[in-house]
């Protein structure tokens, strides 16, 4: 090959710049792209494979339908776990969500993002999302002490500190749905004479609905795993009976299985192991309904 | 609809309005009062950062009163109250976690906003997300059961005990993988096109232009990631509890079972300490090292959001 040949053909591969992205250099990064990126994923089938495989000899009814038992580690169940799950969750939606939509409604749609105020509660709220769960068992320790309730392990407490944990979650994502509704729907509205409070209720809520309602499942999905805050508010790993009011003693699944992890004996850890993928298929159940509801409902204008 | 405002508007022939009239501010008074509730559940948020204060503050109040300062920050591991074990061993912990998370967040990061394909990006950015959604305490449960006996001592043939510092470091790390990834891609993806298009027509390739282009625009947005994913290690509970250890230890070797001020406040809330107690009041002692430390690194990753967003 000549040298005017080999000129040529690499000013063409320069040109064309194919060559370059097929360097040894630019393959390994590439490789290693790759690898970050499915990392994750291969944890995360490992994790699921192994606590399956592990917890396989309990997929029975005893697991979702008994009480926990010490005395037949090979027959105890979550049920109260469970249970208490959803009765925190349902408590923690009652509190968390009108309040998040409300903040975050007056954020969007009502506040002057100049005033110092607004910007304190800006700043605020980023910096609440961030806040290490375990402190929020703490503050719900203080307004349960503050309200005169001095009972551990009570639904009410279990519901506050959820729901002080998923409110800036649900402000932040109610936000953006509400400002992803286009400017010129509230122009319309108001151009027809509506005030703001009308156009924000009849208009924007209305087609921010999808939005705040993946927001708020996605903040349930979180509330449901987390043990940290149920432990500061003294949540016990073992409750045999269904929850019966705001006031009564519970557990959550998340307690039950940290309870149970650090139990010596095989069976509790092959019914923890059962667990978690109970556990993992309500939280992937919910994130599932999330995306559903996103890939669904979402508008486009 | 409005009533005010249904008789005779200005006539066409009168002129332009003087002043232009802004339609949001018509005053009503049950919309006023619908705008003070709103308001109020705004300044809920404050409230509650006022409250965590208060409320961690009152006993920590009570608890100096008993124990004096030396002894809260000591360095000794056998001190009962010593609460610096308990920040080395969180150090050792979080910088475990972000050897892991940093490269793996931003090689993930990397990927979604300059090489996938906008449908790519609809389907993978999610999987990456669905890391965050796992319990922490499924998390902690992977690393007692699997992590330490499975791929540290079977596989890895390293002699670590039952609790150990990198089996919580290493879970921790995949932890917030999704945490540096989606703040990072966002950083990324506000990098104007003009830059790459740039790059381009210099000859870069890809990866060049990735690694000496990208990535130094979108600096100060992925060091916010790194503070945020630091922030998330520092204050994460259920691993550390479960799988770094119930014992403080002052020591920086990952190999050894320590305890993190979030496994000490899990212990000990766990326990049976009467409420009010000395031992009970060192929650709060804790819990309050830990929020003004998260407190400070999440203002700064704050701070370097507002500059890179600022930046074009």
């Amino acid at each position: 090959m000549s040298v005017a040949t080999t000129t040529a053909r690499e000013t063409v591969q320069l040109a064309t710049g194919r060559s370059r992205e097929r360097s040894a250099g630019s393959l390994v990064f590439l490789g290693l792209l790759w690898f970050s990126l499915f990392f994750g994923v291969m944890v995360l089938v490992v994790l699921i494979a192994d606590t399956a495989i592990a917890g396989a000899g309990r997929f029975d009814a005893d697991l979702v339908t008994s009480y926990d038992s010490t005395l037949f580690p090979e027959r105890t169940g979550f049920r109260a776990g469970i249970l208490g799950s959803l009765w925190l969750m349902l408590f923690t939606a009652l509190m968390a969500v009108p309040l998040g939509i409300a903040a975050a409604v007056y954020l969007e749609e009502f506040a002057d993002s100049r005033r110092w105020y607004n910007r304190i509660i800006e700043v605020n709220l980023q910096n609440l999302a961030a806040v290490p769960s375990i402190v929020y068992g703490l503050l719900a320790v203080a307004v349960m002490a503050l309200i005169g309730i001095e009972r551990k392990g009570i639904v009410l407490g279990g519901a506050i500190a959820l729901a002080l944990l998923i409110l800036p979650v649900i402000i932040i994502t109610t936000r953006e749905a509400v400002r992803a509704v286009p400017e010129e729907i509230r122009q319309g509205s108001l151009a027809l004479g509506a005030t703001t409070w009308q156009t924000t209720w009849r208009q924007v809520l209305p087609s921010a609905v999808p939005g705040i309602a993946t927001g708020t499942i996605l903040g349930l999905s979180r509330a449901i795993g987390e043990a940290a805050p149920l432990l500061m508010l003294g949540l016990a790993s073992s409750v045999r009976f269904d929850p019966e009011g705001m006031m009564s003693p519970i557990t959550a699944l998340p307690i039950q299985i940290y309870g149970l992890s650090s139990s010596s004996q095989d069976a509790f850890q092959e019914a923890a192991s059962a667990a978690i993928i109970v556990l993992l298929v309500m939280i992937l159940g919910l994130n599932a309904l999330a995306i559903f509801i996103r890939n669904k409902f979402q508008r486009s204008w | 609809m409005s009533s005010t405002h249904t008789g005779a508007g200005p006539s066409f022939g009168a002129g332009l309005p003087g002043a232009p009239i802004d339609l949001g501010r018509k005053a009503r008074p049950a919309e006023t009062a619908i705008k003070v509730v709103l308001f109020v559940s705004a300044m809920l948020s404050v409230a509650i950062t006022i409250g965590i204060l208060v409320a961690l503050v009152e006993p920590v109040v009570h608890f100096f009163a008993e124990v004096p300062f030396g002894e809260f920050f000591s360095f000794d591991e056998g001190t009962r109250f010593a609460v610096f074990p308990l920040i080395t061993a969180t150090m050792v912990t979080t910088v475990i976690a972000l050897l892991v998370a940093v490269p793996l967040g931003l090689g993930a990061a990397m990927y979604l906003s300059e090489y996938a394909s906008r449908r790519a990006r609809k389907v993978l950015k999610p999987t990456v997300e669905l890391l965050a959604g796992v319990p922490s305490v499924v998390y902690g449960f992977f690393a007692v059961m699997f992590v330490t006996p499975t791929l540290l001592q079977d596989i890895l043939g390293l002699g670590v005990g039952f609790t150990n510092a990198l089996a919580a470091g290493l879970v921790l790390g995949v932890m917030i993988i999704p945490t540096i990834a989606s703040l990072a891609e966002d950083a990324f993806s506000a990098v104007p096109q003009a830059l790459r298009q740039g790059s381009y027509a210099m000859g870069a390739n890809r990866m060049q232009t990735t690694l000496r282009v990208v990535l130094p625009a979108a600096l100060s947005g992925v060091a916010a990631a790194i503070v945020l994913g630091l922030s998330r290690a520092v204050g994460e509970t259920m691993i550390v509890a479960l799988a770094a250890g119930s014992q403080k230890n002052f020591s920086l070797n990952p190999l050894e079972g320590m305890q993190t001020m979030t496994g000490f406040m899990a212990t000990t809330a766990g326990g049976e300490n009467p409420v009010g107690s000395t031992s009970y009041n060192t929650l709060f002692a804790v819990g309050l090292t830990l929020f003004v430390i998260t407190f400070v690194i999440n203002m700064i990753s704050i701070a370097l959001v507002r500059r890179y967003r600022q930046a074009y």
